[in-house]
């Protein structure tokens, strides 16, 4: 069901701030999302403040920054530190983003960070995803075949082909996008989101997939498949900058296409 | 509290193997409702400050009577198909979603009757 208020113990009180230290020339104050699932306190609102000059130009180079220094209970996800894992996505400024890939300085004002919406939180800014991890699974993601692999070569592509796969292959599975989809948020139980539809239409668009058939039978679901209602959250938020809603609508045409 | 694997409650009751129909005639109905809603909006422009005589010959006339049997066939059909969405976002409580889901299935059925019926009366005469 649609929530239009959060449950009394998710409502974020205000935390402590932590001011730069004196004699800063350039202060950039962060306020981040706090949640400790041992002490069964209400979510907070922490303040840091960190001297910019001080700092290398990305969100995560603060938050980086800010747990080394200043608080390291605070608990984030992170590793490649340049776009490729998908681990640092949170909500900053109002939209979801790779915190390695936002730049201090595009937001205007404090910077607010919260973990994805509408996920359980495991702690701070991590969100439980083994739910959409399932739905991972659940798609299939490997290469299905019943020709024989050739003996002595790889299983060949056209460049044309090949090229299909451009603006799929490169998603990281953050989950930015699903986590954007209001959609997802009221029925991400039984809708796939965004991040796995596209997923699923790289497999459907390999041309060295023979299972694509039954892959379109498996996404036929007014649930699975028919929750996006064209929303577009997905496209504008990715921080990879791809087009899952372009994804779904090539499955559904491709649905209309077999009917 | 369930200690069901979360691939499993992913998987659920598996695929309904249905939906591409109801996309799709969500899609026919709206293109059908292009040239229509232009038609009736022109016609009631038109109409605007006749007397009831000068409706009622409008709508008795096959040019009136067959757009306009169109447009409520097509509008209730595609308003179903959208209001259907509606319910099945929102509405995550079983008993209360099946039951507005039939209502608005017998609702859509029966506006649809009895509009038509409605212009058959006036079209045909008494």
């Amino acid at each position: 069901m649609a929530e239009f208020t959060l449950p009394a113990n998710s409502k974020v009180t205000d935390g402590k701030t932590h001011k730069a230290p004196a004699g800063t020339k350039r202060v950039a104050t962060f306020r981040v999302y706090r949640w400790d699932p041992d002490t069964g306190a209400n979510p907070r609102l922490d303040t840091f403040e960190i001297d910019r000059d001080q700092c290398a130009p990305m969100v995560l180079d603060a938050l980086i920054k800010i747990k080394t220094e200043i608080d390291s209970t605070l608990t984030f996800r992170r590793s490649c530190r340049e776009g490729i894992c998908g681990s640092c996505s949170m909500n900053i400024d109002g939209t979801n983003t790779l915190a390695c890939l936002k730049p201090i300085d595009e937001v205007k004002g404090p910077v607010n960070i919260y973990p994805l919406p509408h996920l359980p939180v495991v702690k701070d800014l991590v969100p439980d995803l083994s739910v959409p991890y399932a739905q991972y699974t659940s798609i299939q993601p490997w290469l299905q075949t019943e020709s024989a692999a050739p003996p002595d070569t790889e299983r060949l592509q056209s460049p044309e082909e090949r090229a299909k796969l451009d603006g799929l292959w490169e998603c990281v599975l953050c989950f930015c996008c699903s986590t954007s989809c209001p959609s997802y948020w009221w029925n991400g139980d039984r809708y796939l989101g965004p991040a796995i539809l596209l997923q699923a239409y790289r497999w459907i668009a390999d041309s060295r997939d023979e299972a694509t058939g039954e892959r379109l039978d498996a996404l036929e679901d007014p649930f699975r498949l028919y929750r996006c209602h064209t929303i577009l959250n997905c496209t504008k938020t990715c921080p990879k900058n791809l087009n899952p809603a372009k994804a779904i609508a090539e499955i559904k045409k491709l649905m209309v296409a077999r009917r | 509290m369930t200690m069901r694997s979360t691939i499993a409650r992913v998987r659920g009751l598996g695929s309904a193997k249905h939906g591409v129909e109801h996309w799709w005639m969500q899609r026919v109905t709206a293109v059908a409702l292009i040239p229509l809603t232009l038609w009736f909006a022109a016609s009631l422009v038109s109409l605007a400050g006749a007397e009831w005589e000068a409706a009622y010959l409008w709508i008795a006339s096959p040019a009136g009577a067959v757009p306009m049997i169109l447009f409520l066939v097509a509008g209730l059909w595609h308003g179903k198909l959208g209001l259907q969405v509606v319910i099945e976002d929102y509405i995550h409580a079983e008993v209360l979603k099946v039951a507005l889901l039939m209502l608005l299935s017998l609702a859509t059925v029966a506006l649809g009757i009895a509009g038509v019926f409605a212009v058959c009366k006036i079209s045909f005469g008494e």
